[in-house]
C-alpha cells in the first residue's frame, strides 16, 4: 500500500430525500478522498448535508433516502455495489462510526461496561475477562473512571456518554473511522486529551479519520484536509492551514469571520446575512449568491464549479472564473 | 454594557447539593454530582456556566426546572423557597416561567410528533394562544426567528427528517414559545455551525434586552459565554470553583483548573506550534470522594491543605471570587457566592 494512495474516496456522490413535497437534494454531486492516515475534516452549515454523507458511506441510509447518482471506493472495492457478507465484512472490520446522536446511541438497559465487552467479545473474539481489561484500558482513554463499567448510561453525564461511544468506536481499531459531531458535550480539555490520544492511536495504527464538526477551530487543528458544505455541495477544500489563512469562497470567508473571540473588545458579530436555503427549492446558479455581498449576475444564472485556485486549494464561486482577478481576502477577526 | 446589579433576582439557589445512589445491591455508594452551589439570576442577566464534562452542570438545570429533587439546599424564585411552596413538584405556573432547553436534542423530541405539534403543545398547555389561526402563525414566527426556513416547511416534518442543528433549533422554538421568565439552556447550540450559532445567540441577547428574559446558559464554548455571559461560572467536580464578570474571569483566570480550561481552547492561530497537555490529570472520582479540594490531585499549586478541606469562597474583588487555597487566608468565613 503506498502511503498517499486514497483509502475512501467519494466520487460525484448524489442523495436524494424523496419527501411528499418533492425530492430533496441534501447531496450533490460531492467529491472527496481521503488518504490512509489522513483526517478529513467536513465542515459546513447545519443541513448542508454531512451527517447524510456519513451515512451514504456507511450504507445505512433508509428510504426515503435514495443514493442517485456516484460511486464510494474503499481500498479498491466499490462500496455502493457491495451486498450481503460484503458489506456486513465492511461495516463490520473496516469502518466504525461515531454518530452524531452518540449521546442516546447506547442501549439503556445494558451497562457501559457489558457494550463495550459485547462489542470487543464479538469482535475480537476476546475471554470475557480479558473483553473486561481491554473495556477498563479504553475507558482510561477516555477519561472516565473504571468504577463507571458498571453505570448505565441514564447515570453518565451527556458528554460521558459520548466518551462511552467514542471508546467502543476505537475497540476495533479499524482501517476508517468516521465521526459525526464526536465532542459536541465535551469540556475542551477532555476534547483535548482525547483528540490526541486519538491522534496517537492514529499515527501508531496509521488509520484515516473523517472528521465532521461545526467548530472550526477544532475542524483547523485537528484535521489535515478540510471541505467546507453547503447546501449540499462542497465549496471548497485545502489544507487546514490554508482554509484558515486564505480562506477563498465566500461563505468560507463568512464562517471564519463570525466567531466570538475570548480576548479584545467584545464587538456584536452578525454572522452571515440571510439564512439557509429551502433545500427543497434550492436557489439558481450558485446557492450561495442571495446571501453573498460579492455576488455578480452570472452568479444566478450558472453553478460554478470546483476548480483549483491554488495548488490543492479549490473552490467553486465565480469570482475565481475570471482569470488573472484575485479577490480581496482578508481574515476573519478570529 | 448596562448595570445588572439594580435589576432584581429573579432565580436563586442556595447550597444546592445532589447525590445519587449507586452501585451494589445496598446502593452504599453514592455519586457526589453537586455539592454546595450557590448562585442568583437577576432580570435580564446571562449567567453562563462552563466546566468539566461530567461536572454537574446538567443536574444544577434538571434542579433548577424541578425535574428531580435536591439532596440538600434551596430553589428560590422571586424571593420564594419552591421546594417549600411546591414540595411535591413544580406546578404549571413554575414549569411555564422557567423553560428548559435540553442538552441532547436526538432525544428530547418525540419522534411520533410533527415539529408543529412539538410547539403548538406548550402554546395550547399554557394557553399562549386562542384560536387555531393565531397558533399556526405563532409557530411559524417562532420557526423562522431560530432559521428554519420556510417554516410551514418545518412545521409539518418529523423530528426524524431533521439535522442536528435543526433540532436544537426546534428545542430553542420550543423554550421561547411561552414567554418564559428564565431559560435554563443547556448546551443549545452544540450543533450548529458559528453563523447560525451567532443568529441564535443574538437572538437570546435580544430576548434578554425585550422582555428581561434571565438565561443560565450552559456551554462548552467558552467565548460564546463571554459573548452573551454578563457572568461566567466554572464547574469542576460538582464543585463551582469561580464565578466573575465574563470578560474578567477570561482575562483574570484565577482558579488553577480555570487556568487550565482557558489554555485548552482550540486556537487555530497557534496551529505553527500546537501546545501539547502536559501530562493527563488523574480522573476526578465523584464517588465517594476524599476530603479537599477536588483539583488537588492534578493541580500543579497543590499544597497540603488542599487535601484535607474544601476552599472556603475568596472575593477577589467585587464581582470576582474563587474558591482556592492559594488565596485569601484559609479560615476566612464562606461568603455567599454572587
Ligand atoms: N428523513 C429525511 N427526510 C427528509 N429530509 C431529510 C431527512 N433527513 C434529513 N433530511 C434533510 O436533509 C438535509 C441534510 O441533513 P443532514 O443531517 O445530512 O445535515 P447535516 O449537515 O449533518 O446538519 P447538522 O450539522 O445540523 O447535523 C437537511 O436539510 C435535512 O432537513
Ligand atoms: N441518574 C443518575 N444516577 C447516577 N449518577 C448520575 C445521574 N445523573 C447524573 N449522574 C452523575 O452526576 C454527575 C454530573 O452529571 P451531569 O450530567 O450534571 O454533568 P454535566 O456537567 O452536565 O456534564 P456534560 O458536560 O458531560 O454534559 C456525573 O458524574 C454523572 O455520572
Ligand atoms: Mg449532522
Ligand atoms: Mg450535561
Amino acid at each position: 500500500m503506498q502511503p498517499n494512495e486514497a483509502l475512501l474516496t467519494v466520487d460525484d456522490l448524489c442523495v436524494e430525500y424523496r419527501t411528499p413535497r418533492g425530492p430533496v437534494r441534501a447531496v450533490d454531486h460531492v467529491s472527496f478522498s481521503i488518504a490512509h492516515g489522513e483526517v478529513f475534516g467536513l465542515a459546513g452549515e447545519s443541513g448542508s448535508g454531512k451527517s447524510t454523507i456519513a451515512h451514504a458511506i456507511m450504507r445505512i441510509l433508509h428510504p426515503p433516502a435514495v443514493i442517485t447518482g456516484g460511486h464510494v471506493n474503499f481500498s479498491g472495492d466499490d462500496v455502493l455495489e457491495m451486498d450481503g457478507d460484503e458489506l456486513a465484512r465492511f461495516r463490520w472490520r473496516d469502518v466504525s462510526m461515531v454518530f452524531q446522536s452518540a449521546m442516546n446511541a447506547l442501549n439503556p438497559v445494558m451497562t457501559i461496561g457489558e457494550q463495550i465487552c459485547d462489542v470487543i467479545q464479538c469482535h475480537l473474539r476476546l475471554s470475557k475477562a480479558d473483553s473486561m481489561d481491554k473495556a477498563a484500558h479504553l475507558l482510561d482513554l477516555v477519561g472516565i473512571e473504571r468504577s463507571r463499567l458498571a453505570a448505565y448510561p441514564h447515570q453518565l453525564s451527556g458528554g460521558m456518554r459520548q466518551r462511552a461511544v467514542i471508546a467502543i468506536a476505537l475497540a476495533l481499531n479499524p482501517p476508517l473511522m468516521i465521526m459525526d459531531e464526536p465532542t459536541t458535550a465535551l469540556d475542551v480539555v477532555v476534547q483535548k486529551e482525547i483528540l490526541q490520544q486519538i491522534s496517537d492511536l492514529k499515527d501508531k495504527m496509521g488509520f484515516s479519520i473523517l472528521f465532521i464538526t461545526h467548530d472550526m477551530s477544532l475542524m483547523v487543528e485537528f484535521s489535515d484536509r478540510i471541505g467546507i458544505m453547503y447546501a449540499g455541495e462542497i465549496v471548497e477544500t485545502a489544507d487546514a492551514h490554508d482554509v484558515f489563512n486564505n480562506p477563498q469562497h465566500p461563505y468560507t470567508r463568512g464562517l471564519m469571520s463570525s466567531f466570538p473571540s475570548l480576548v479584545g473588545p467584545k464587538v456584536k458579530l452578525t454572522g452571515i446575512p440571510g439564512s439557509p436555503p429551502d433545500m427543497g427549492k434550492p436557489p439558481s446558479g450558485c446557492r450561495f449568491h442571495p446571501r453573498c455581498d460579492q455576488a455578480m449576475a452570472i452568479c444566478s444564472l450558472q453553478r460554478p464549479a470546483l476548480r483549483e485556485v491554488a495548488p490543492v486549494h479549490r473552490a467553486a464561486c465565480h469570482l475565481y472564473e475570471l482569470t488573472g482577478v484575485t479577490p480581496r481576502t482578508e481574515r476573519g477577526t478570529l | 454594557m448596562i448595570d445588572l446589579d439594580d435589576h432584581p433576582v429573579v432565580l436563586e439557589v442556595r447550597n444546592l447539593s445532589k447525590r445519587f445512589p449507586v452501585g451494589g445491591m445496598f446502593g452504599k455508594q453514592q455519586v457526589h454530582a453537586l455539592n454546595d452551589v450557590s448562585f442568583s439570576i437577576r432580570v435580564g442577566e446571562v449567567v453562563a456556566l462552563v466546566g468539566e464534562s461530567g461536572s454537574g452542570k446538567s443536574t444544577t438545570a434538571r434542579l433548577i426546572a424541578r425535574l428531580m429533587q435536591p439532596s440538600s439546599g434551596e430553589i428560590l424564585f422571586k424571593g420564594k423557597n419552591m421546594l417549600k411552596v411546591e414540595p411535591r413538584g413544580a406546578s404549571l405556573g413554575y414549569r411555564n416561567r422557567v423553560q428548559m432547553i435540553f442538552q441532547d436534542p436526538f432525544s428530547s423530541l418525540n419522534p411520533v410528533h410533527t415539529i408543529g405539534h412539538h410547539i403548538a403543545r406548550p402554546l395550547l398547555l399554557h394557553h399562549k394562544v386562542q384560536r387555531r389561526r393565531d397558533r399556526e402563525g405563532r409557530i411559524n414566527e417562532l420557526l423562522a426567528k431560530v432559521g428554519l426556513n420556510p417554516p410551514a416547511d418545518f412545521a409539518s416534518k418529523f423530528p426524524y427528517q431533521l439535522s442536528g442543528g435543526q433540532r436544537q433549533r426546534i428545542a430553542i422554538a420550543r423554550a421561547l414559545a411561552v414567554d418564559p421568565e428564565i431559560i435554563l439552556a443547556d448546551e443549545p447550540i452544540s450543533m450548529l455551525d458559528v453563523s447560525i450559532r451567532i443568529g441564535v445567540l443574538n437572538l437570546l441577547a435580544q430576548l434578554k434586552k425585550d422582555y428581561g428574559i434571565g438565561y443560565l446558559y450552559i456551554t462548552h464554548d467558552i467565548a460564546s459565554a463571554r459573548y452573551i455571559g454578563d457572568k461566567t461560572m466554572v464547574m469542576y467536580a460538582g464543585h463551582i470553583v469561580e464565578g466573575a464578570e465574563s470578560s474578567e474571569l477570561m482575562e483574570h483566570p484565577s482558579h488553577p483548573y480555570t487556568q487550565l480550561l482557558l489554555s485548552a481552547v482550540p486556537n487555530p492561530h497557534s496551529l505553527d506550534q500546537p501546545t501539547r497537555l502536559e501530562t493527563r490529570g488523574e480522573i476526578p472520582s465523584l464517588i465517594d470522594p476524599p476530603p479537599g479540594c477536588p483539583f488537588a490531585a492534578r493541580c500543579p499549586h497543590v499544597k497540603p491543605i488542599c487535601r484535607e478541606v474544601m476552599p472556603s469562597t475568596t472575593m477577589l474583588s467585587a464581582d470576582h471570587w474563587v474558591r482556592c487555597h492559594l488565596y485569601g487566608s484559609d479560615n476566612s468565613a464562606a461568603q455567599p457566592a454572587a
